[in-house]
């Protein structure tokens, strides 16, 4: 195999770069949740580090990638074995496949990973590791076959998907609505509101997420030339677009532009052309950006009117934002950058109904098969911690631990804050 | 002898220590507290919900003063610490019985 150099430092490069947006995501929903519940949140993001870095190696890589089926992968490289030989339809990559193993497996860790900004506060903390591991084999190995392996069914249909628009927020943000819906509310949601702990914090992961990214959606060109060029500016201009639209609209709306609301805008921009970045324009990365700060500002409103408690916004952010940038590649998708035509370009609606299709696909499936998983371990271990525990919170519930030495004004404790609707 | 205890503005605090200072008060205590008189709190707005907090920071001064200087005492941070809106604060004083001086055992006016 004829391997370049330079692709393949760029990939390893942009893959610890990838694995840095865990601990930041970590931080940018540890700093929403209230004081008693921020070592919880760090914890439930880092051990999936560890779950998933064990069992990705173990097999799951295997089930994503090897094998020709259109559905899942199969054992052929289970353990790593025949871990020499490229996964199949990536033959002619420049770069080891164990690289390309090592890179895929950064994503397979900040999937799951997003979830927990739904399920924040209540869940048990041995649970959500069990679940973790269950999610992906179950749903996280089979979607990534579908939309990212050149034999998964997604992928021979035309769908485009350059970085994981489907397989990773679309894919996070339906499971995180199976999972709340299955959970709960948080007690005292929605009449007793619960304040941020540390906005700081929340700009602090979204600098280390937006700084990530670059390895995430630039390093999917999994070479280092002209598209993973087109796919950094992509990023970094969707960000900016998407952190203008949202502030724009807390302005217009709420009276103020907030700290918070920027790192959500850009957030919400990363997840719209994380599927989008290698198929549009720079130009179309300002359109699909700033729509995307405006659409996910109002949809974070979305569960105040139907009533799930989506802690963190993970609906709102992930699901609507990577849903929305996979069908935007149906409008503004150019052959100039790479990939089909959209709409825009005089490729007419074939495209986007392909795009409907992977969205649907991978949402459904997505949403019913995490339904299930939840359901059976809340029925066999129960998800949620009891009421005293939620009450104390996670940190000293579940970790013996506790972040602060008083958090008694930061914790939102029902006597300090009340609710004067929304 | 009385406790005079003010809660005032967490900015007005420097205006207020360097008018008893001027005035000839040597000691105080100053403490961190936090919540509401006919000002309530205030509103902060997280992605669009309004969240209305009741307890707002304030700070906590207390000064050991003799009887006879009391109500001036009180007359100057009243001044110092008025700003005219609403949220100022309030002042008030305690009799108190003894005091002692912990270095020297001193008691009574001469250990304030």
């Amino acid at each position: 195999m004829n391997f370049n150099s330079g692709d393949t430092a760029w990939i390893l490069v942009a893959s610890a770069m990838v694995l840095l947006m865990t601990p930041g995501l970590a931080f940018f929903y540890g700093g929403m949740v209230r004081g008693k519940n921020v070592l919880g949140m760090l914890a439930q993001n880092f051990v999936v580090m560890g779950i998933v870095s064990v069992l990705w190696i173990t097999g799951v890589y295997s089930l994503a990638f090897s094998g020709t089926g259109k559905f899942i992968g199969d054992f052929h490289q289970f353990g790593l074995n025949h871990i020499w030989q490229q996964a199949t339809g990536f033959e002619a990559l420049t770069i080891p496949p164990l690289v390309f193993c090592a890179f895929q497996l950064m994503f397979a860790i900040i999937t799951p990973a997003l979830i927990t900004g739904a399920s924040a506060d209540r869940l048990k903390f041995g649970a959500w590791a069990l679940f973790t591991g269950i999610w992906l084999v179950l749903v996280y190995a089979p979607v990534a076959h579908w939309v990212f392996s050149p034999s998964g069914w997604l992928f021979q249909l035309g769908a485009e998907d350059f970085a994981g628009g489907t397989v990773v927020h679309a894919n996070a943000g339906a499971a995180a609505l199976a999972l709340i819906l299955v959970i709960g509310k948080r007690r005292g949601w929605p009449k007793e509101r619960m304040r941020p702990h540390n906005v700081p914090f929340v700009l602090l992961g979204a600098g280390l997420l937006w700084f990530g990214w670059f390895g995430f959606n630039a390093g999917s060109a999994l070479s280092a030339n002209t598209l993973s060029a087109f796919a950094f500016v992509n990023t970094n201009t969707a960000a900016g677009a998407a952190l203008l639209g949202w502030i724009v609209v807390e302005r217009l709306r709420d009276g103020h532009a907030t700290t918070l609301g920027a790192a959500s805008g850009a957030v919400a921009g990363l997840v719209a052309i994380t599927p989008a970045c290698g198929f549009v324009s720079p130009m179309g990365a300002i359109a699909i950006g700033f729509i995307a700060g405006v659409v996910c500002c109002f949809a974070v409103g979305l569960k105040n009117k139907f009533g799930f408690d989506d802690a963190l916004d993970v609906v709102g952010v992930h699901l609507v934002g990577g849903v929305l940038g996979a069908l935007l590649i149906g409008f503004f998708g150019t052959k100039m950058t790479n990939g089909a035509n959209g709409l825009f370009y005089g490729g007419g609606w074939t495209l986007m109904g392909k795009q409907a299709v992977a969205v649907g696909a991978v949402v459904a499936y997505s949403f019913i098969a995490t339904y299930i998983i939840a359901k059976v371990l809340d029925l066999l271990i129960g998800l949620r911690v009891t009421e005293e525990q939620e009450v104390a919170g996670l940190d000293l519930s579940q970790h013996a631990e506790t972040a602060y030495e008083t958090a008694s004004f930061n914790d939102g404790s029902r006597f300090s804050i009340t609710s004067s609707g929304n | 002898m009385k406790l005079i205890t003010a809660i005032i503005k967490p900015f007005k605090l420097d205006d207020v220590k360097n008018a008893l200072q001027a005035f000839g008060i040597t000691g105080m205590t100053v403490s961190e507290a936090s919540g509401f008189g006919r000002q309530r709190g205030h509103t902060e707005v997280y992605r669009g919900a309004e969240y209305t907090v009741d307890l707002v920071p304030k700070v906590r001064l207390e000064v050991l003063v003799d009887s006879a200087e009391a109500e001036k005492v009180i007359d100057v941070i009243v001044k110092a610490a008025t700003t005219g809106s609403i949220g100022d604060g309030k002042v008030w004083s305690t009799p108190v019985d003894n005091v002692v001086r912990v270095r020297t055992g001193e008691r009574g006016t001469d250990a304030i």
